[in-house]
C-alpha cells in the first residue's frame, strides 16, 4: 500500500476541508465558547455531518453508513484538528462506533449505528478514571445482581458525556473487563460537564448502585478487552490524525506571520535563526504525517504491527504538535499569547488531544514494553 | 493470489537459495562493505559470489530499466525485495556512489551512450566511482569551484584540487565538477565530467578521520585529459545535475539512518545495563530516550518510503530530500549517542578483539560527519526555508 492517500481518499480530504472551513470554521468553536452554548457542539453541524456521509464514516452501508475504513476516518479526524471544530465524532463517529461494530449485538447495531451515522444520536464511551490514561487500572465495578448488573464507580474525560443519548461504560467483571450500554437518565448516575481548557466537551460521570439488565451487555461479559483495544486503537490514530492537523495549520499561520510581520527593517522570515526553526518544524510534521498514515493503513490492513504503528504515531504527533504550538505561540511574539489570534487555542487543542487517549509518554512506554525491554 | 503475492513467494525462495550464510547479519565492520571495483576486496568468497548472482538479476539496483542492467522492478516491486531481504538480514551486495548518486544523474541527464557505457558496469560492481565536488574554498557555498577546464577543441585540460574526496584512493573513476566559464556567474560556468582516476595528471592523498579510518583524500589534478564524450549534460549547465545528483546523495545519507538492523537498541542496552524486577531496562532515562528514538525511527522509515511514494506519484516537494538528509543524518548521530551510551565501559575500547577493533566507537564518531557530508545541516535547512517560506528574492 503506497503511503499516499488514494484517488477517493484525497476527493474525501478535499470534501472534509471544503465543508468545514464554510460551515465550522475557527469561528464557529469561537461562537459555541463565547455564548457558553449549553451542549459546546451544534447538533445542526453533527446533523449535517450525518447527511454528508461523516459521521457514520466506518459503519457499515448495512447500518446507514459510508462502509470505510481508519484511513477515511483519520481524514475527517485531521479535518477537524485543522478547523478546531468540537464534533461528537470522536466519541461517537469513532469509539462508540467501533465498539458497536466489534461487539454489539444486532439490536443494539440496529438502535444506535444508523442514528449515530444519521448525525442523530450521540453515544459516549466512558473508560478513563485517574487523571491519566490507564486502561489497565479500571476501578469501576460491575456486580451480577438479579438478571443484570449494578455499576459502581466514577469516569473522567468522558467526550461528549454531558449531551449523551447513551453511554458505554467500561467496568471490571469477575474474570475481565465488560461493556456496558447504559441510559444516561438510569437512576444513580450523575453527569457534570467539565468546560475544558480548549472548549471542547467532556464530562465527569459518577455510576452509585446503578442497575441495568444483562441485554445492557456488549459482547461478552468479560470480554470487553479485545472491542474496547480495538475502538481504543482506532481512536488514538485519529487523535494523532487531528494533532497532525492542529499541528499543521499551526505552522501555516507561522510561515504566513513569517512572510509578513517587518521588524529591523525586513520580514521576520528573513532571519536564518526563524527560518531553520521554521524548517526543523517542517521536517517534523512531515514525519508526523507518514507515521499517522502507516498507522491507519495498519490499522485497516488488520496487520499485527498496528497497535504498535498507533504508538508510535500517537507518540509522534503529540510531540510534533506540541512543539508546532509552541513555536507558533513564540514566533508571533506578543500577538501569540492573544485570545484575538488564533494560535493559542491551537495550543489549547493539542495539549487536550495530547492528553486523549494516552500522552506521548504513554505510549513511548507501551513501545519499549512491546520491544521487551 | 495477487501478481504482488507470487512476486513475494518467488523473492523469497530466490534469496533463500542464493544469499549465502555469511552475507546474512549485520556487518561486523564498515571495511566490511562490499564496493566493488577493477580491484575488489571482499571479506569471504561467499561475498563476492553474493554481489555478482545480485548484480547479474539487477537487483543492486532494482528500480532501473533492464536495458540499463537494471532490476526493472516496479516501486512495489522493490518494496517486497527489500523487505524480503530485511526479513533475512540479507546483508547489502553492493555499496556504491554509481547506484546511490552517479546512476540516477546519469539515467535523468546521460546520453544514449553514456548510459549504455555506465550503467550496466555500475550495477554488476565492475567500476567504483568517487564524487569530486568539494574543494578547498567551495564547501557549503559549493558553486564557487574553481577547479579549472580548458577547451582544447576535442578535450578538456583540468587543473586544480579537490578536498574531502571520499574512497578517491580507491576509485576507478570520478565524477567531477569544474569550471568552463569563469567569466560566467559562478552558477552557470560550471560543467559535470566524468574522467578516469588513472589518467596521467591525477594524484590523491589521504586524510585520517577522527574515527581513526581514512576513507578520504585531497585529490590534485595536473593537467588532467578529459574527453568532450564524457560530458553529462549540457556545457556551463553542470549546476543542474549537480543538484539533482546531490538530491540523491541525500536521500542516500538520510537512509543512514535506518541502518542497523538485528535487535532493538533497548534489548541490546537491556542485555549490557541489565533489568529491573519488571523485566525493564534497569536505567529508565536511558530506556525512555531509546523508546523515544525508536519512536522518531519508525515514523522517520515510514517517511522514507512515503517519499518514495511521493516521488512516483509525482507529489514530492523539492524541499523533501533536504529534509531526508537533514532529519535522517541528526537522528543517525543520536541513535549512536545512544548506542554509546547502551554500550558503557564496553562501548570505549578501541582496540581489543571484544569490540571488533572499536567498532561502536569508530562508528559512533563517523557518524558526525553524517551532518556536514553532502551539505550540511545548516544548508538543508536553509534550502527547507526557502522552499516553505517563498520569500521574494530568496
Ligand atoms: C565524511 C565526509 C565525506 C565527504 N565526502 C565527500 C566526497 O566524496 N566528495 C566531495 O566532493 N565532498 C565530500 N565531503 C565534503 C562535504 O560535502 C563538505 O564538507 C560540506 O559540504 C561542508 O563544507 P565545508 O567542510 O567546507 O564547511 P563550511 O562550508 O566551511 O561550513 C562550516 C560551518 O558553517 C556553516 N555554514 C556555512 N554556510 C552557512 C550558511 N549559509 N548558513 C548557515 N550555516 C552555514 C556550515 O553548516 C558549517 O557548520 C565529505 C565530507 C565529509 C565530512
Amino acid at each position: 500500500m503506497p503511503l499516499i492517500l488514494t484517488e477517493e481518499q484525497t476527493m474525501l480530504k478535499e470534501a472534509a476541508d471544503g465543508f468545514l472551513s464554510e460551515n465550522a470554521p475557527i469561528a464557529h468553536l469561537r461562537h459555541l465558547r463565547d455564548s457558553r452554548d449549553a451542549d459546546g457542539v451544534s447538533r445542526d453541524l453533527w446533523r449535517a455531518f450525518g447527511e454528508m456521509g461523516f459521521a457514520g464514516v466506518i459503519i457499515p452501508e448495512a447500518h446507514g453508513g459510508s462502509g470505510l475504513g481508519a484511513v477515511e476516518a483519520g481524514v475527517m479526524a485531521e479535518a477537524l484538528g485543522r478547523t478546531l471544530t468540537p464534533s461528537p465524532f470522536m466519541g461517537s463517529g469513532v469509539l462508540s462506533a467501533r465498539v458497536l461494530i466489534e461487539a454489539g449485538s444486532p439490536e443494539q447495531q440496529a438502535a444506535w449505528l444508523p442514528r449515530i451515522a444519521a448525525g442523530e444520536a450521540i453515544v459516549a464511551l466512558a473508560v478513563d478514571e485517574g487523571a491519566k490514561h490507564a486502561p489497565s487500572k479500571i476501578t469501576t465495578t460491575a456486580q451480577r445482581s438479579g438478571n443484570g448488573f449494578v455499576l459502581n464507580g466514577a469516569k473522567g474525560f468522558v467526550l461528549d458525556g454531558h449531551i449523551a443519548d447513551a453511554l458505554i461504560v467500561v467496568a471490571l467483571t469477575e474474570n475481565g473487563l465488560t461493556l456496558f450500554l447504559v441510559d444516561p437518565k438510569t437512576p444513580g448516575i450523575e453527569i457534570e460537564r467539565t468546560i475544558m481548557v480548549d472548549a471542547h466537551n467532556a464530562a465527569r460521570v459518577t455510576l452509585t448502585d446503578v442497575q441495568v439488565d444483562a441485554d445492557a451487555v456488549i459482547g461478552a461479559v468479560d470480554g470487553g478487552e479485545g472491542p474496547l483495544e480495538a475502538a481504543l486503537n482506532l481512536g488514538r490514530a485519529c487523535a494523532a490524525a487531528s494533532l497532525t492537523g492542529a499541528g499543521d495549520q499551526a505552522f501555516q499561520t507561522t510561515l504566513e506571520y513569517l512572510r509578513t510581520r517587518k521588524q529591523f527593517g525586513k520580514l521576520i522570515g528573513e532571519f536564518q535563526a526563524l527560518q531553520h526553526r521554521a524548517a526543523h518544524l517542517f521536517t517534523e510534521i512531515e514525519l508526523a504525517r507518514a507515521a499517522v498514515l502507516g498507522a491507519l493503513q495498519r490499522l485497516d490492513a488488520g496487520h499485527e504491527t498496528a497497535p504498535l504503528a498507533v504508538s508510535i504515531a500517537k507518540a509522534k504527533a503529540g510531540r510534533v504538535a506540541e512543539l508546532a504550538v509552541q513555536e507558533a505561540v513564540q514566533m508571533h511574539g506578543g500577538v501569540g499569547m492573544t485570545d484575538e489570534y488564533d494560535v493559542g487555542l491551537f495550543m489549547k487543542r493539542v495539549r487536550v488531544l495530547n492528553e486523549l487517549l494516552g500522552d506521548a509518554g504513554f505510549h513511548t512506554e507501551r513501545l519499549a514494553r512491546t520491544q521487551g525491554y | 493470489m495477487t501478481d504482488l503475492d507470487t512476486f513475494r513467494a518467488e523473492t523469497r525462495a530466490w534469496l533463500e537459495a542464493n544469499c549465502p550464510a555469511e552475507c546474512r547479519g549485520p556487518l561486523d565492520n564498515e571495511e566490511d562493505r562490499v564496493w566493488g571495483g577493477r580491484n575488489p576486496t571482499f571479506k569471504t568468497p561467499a561475498h563476492k559470489q553474493w554481489m555478482e548472482v545480485m548484480g547479474a538479476r539487477g537487483w543492486t539496483a532494482p528500480e532501473w530499466p533492464t536495458e540499463y542492467g537494471g532490476g526493472g522492478l516496479s516501486r512495489e516491486e522493490a518494496k517486497v525485495l527489500a523487505s524480503e531481504m530485511r526479513r533475512i538480514d540479507a546483508q547489502m551486495p553492493l555499496s556504491s556512489f554509481g547506484i546511490w548518486m552517479l546512476g540516477p544523474a546519469l539515467l535523468q541527464f546521460g546520453t544514449e551512450e553514456q548510459k549504455k557505457r555506465f550503467l550496466p558496469e555500475i550495477v554488476r560492481g565492475e567500476i567504483r566511482w568517487c564524487q569530486g565536488y568539494s574543494e578547498p574554498g567551495a564547501g557549503s557555498d559549493l558553486a564557487g569551484i574553481q577547479t579549472r577546464a580548458e577547451d582544447r577543441g576535442d578535450h578538456w585540460i583540468v587543473n586544480g584540487q579537490k578536498v574531502w574526496t571520499s574512497y578517491a584512493d580507491k576509485a576507478d573513476w570520478i565524477f567531477c565538477l569544474v569550471r568552463t566559464d569563469p567569466e560566467a556567474p559562478k552558477h552557470l560556468g560550471i560543467s559535470f565530467v566524468l574522467f578516469d582516476m588513472a589518467t596521467p595528471g591525477v594524484t590523491t592523498r589521504p586524510i585520517t578521520l577522527i574515527s581513526g579510518k581514512s576513507p578520504f583524500c585531497e585529490t590534485f589534478f595536473d593537467d588532467v585529459r578529459v574527453e568532450k564524450a564524457n560530458l553529462v549534460g549540457t556545457l556551463n549547465r553542470g549546476w543542474d545535475v549537480a543538484k539533482a545528483l546531490l538530491a540523491h546523495e541525500r536521500t542516500m545519507i538520510g537512509g543512514m539512518g535506518m541502518i542497523g538492523g538485528g535487535r532493538p537498541m533497548g534489548q541490546v542496552a537491556a542485555d549490557s545495563v541489565g533489568t529491573d524486577d519488571d523485566g525493564r531496562l534497569d536505567d529508565p532515562i536511558l530506556r525512555a530516550k531509546i523508546a523515544e528514538l525508536e519512536v522518531d525511527l519508525a515514523a522517520f522509515q515510514l517517511s522514507m518510503e512515503r517519499v518514495g511514494d511521493q516521488v512516483k506519484a509525482r507529489q514530492v516537494s523539492p524541499a523533501i530530500a533536504s529534509m531526508l538528509k537533514y532529519y535522517g543524518s541528526e537522528l543517525n548521530k543520536r541513535r549512536h549517542e545512544l548506542s554509546m551510551a547502551a554500550g558503557g565501559s564496553d562501548a570505549l575500547e578501541w582496540e581489543s578483539d571484544r569490540s571488533r577493533n572499536g567498532t561502536a566507537a569508530r562508528d559512533w564518531l563517523r557518524t558526525k560527519a553524517n551532518s556536514i557530508e553532502g551539505g550540511t545541516s545548516e544548508v538543508q535547512l536553509n534550502i527547507i526555508a526557502k522552499h516553505i517560506l517563498q520569500l521574494p528574492g530568496a
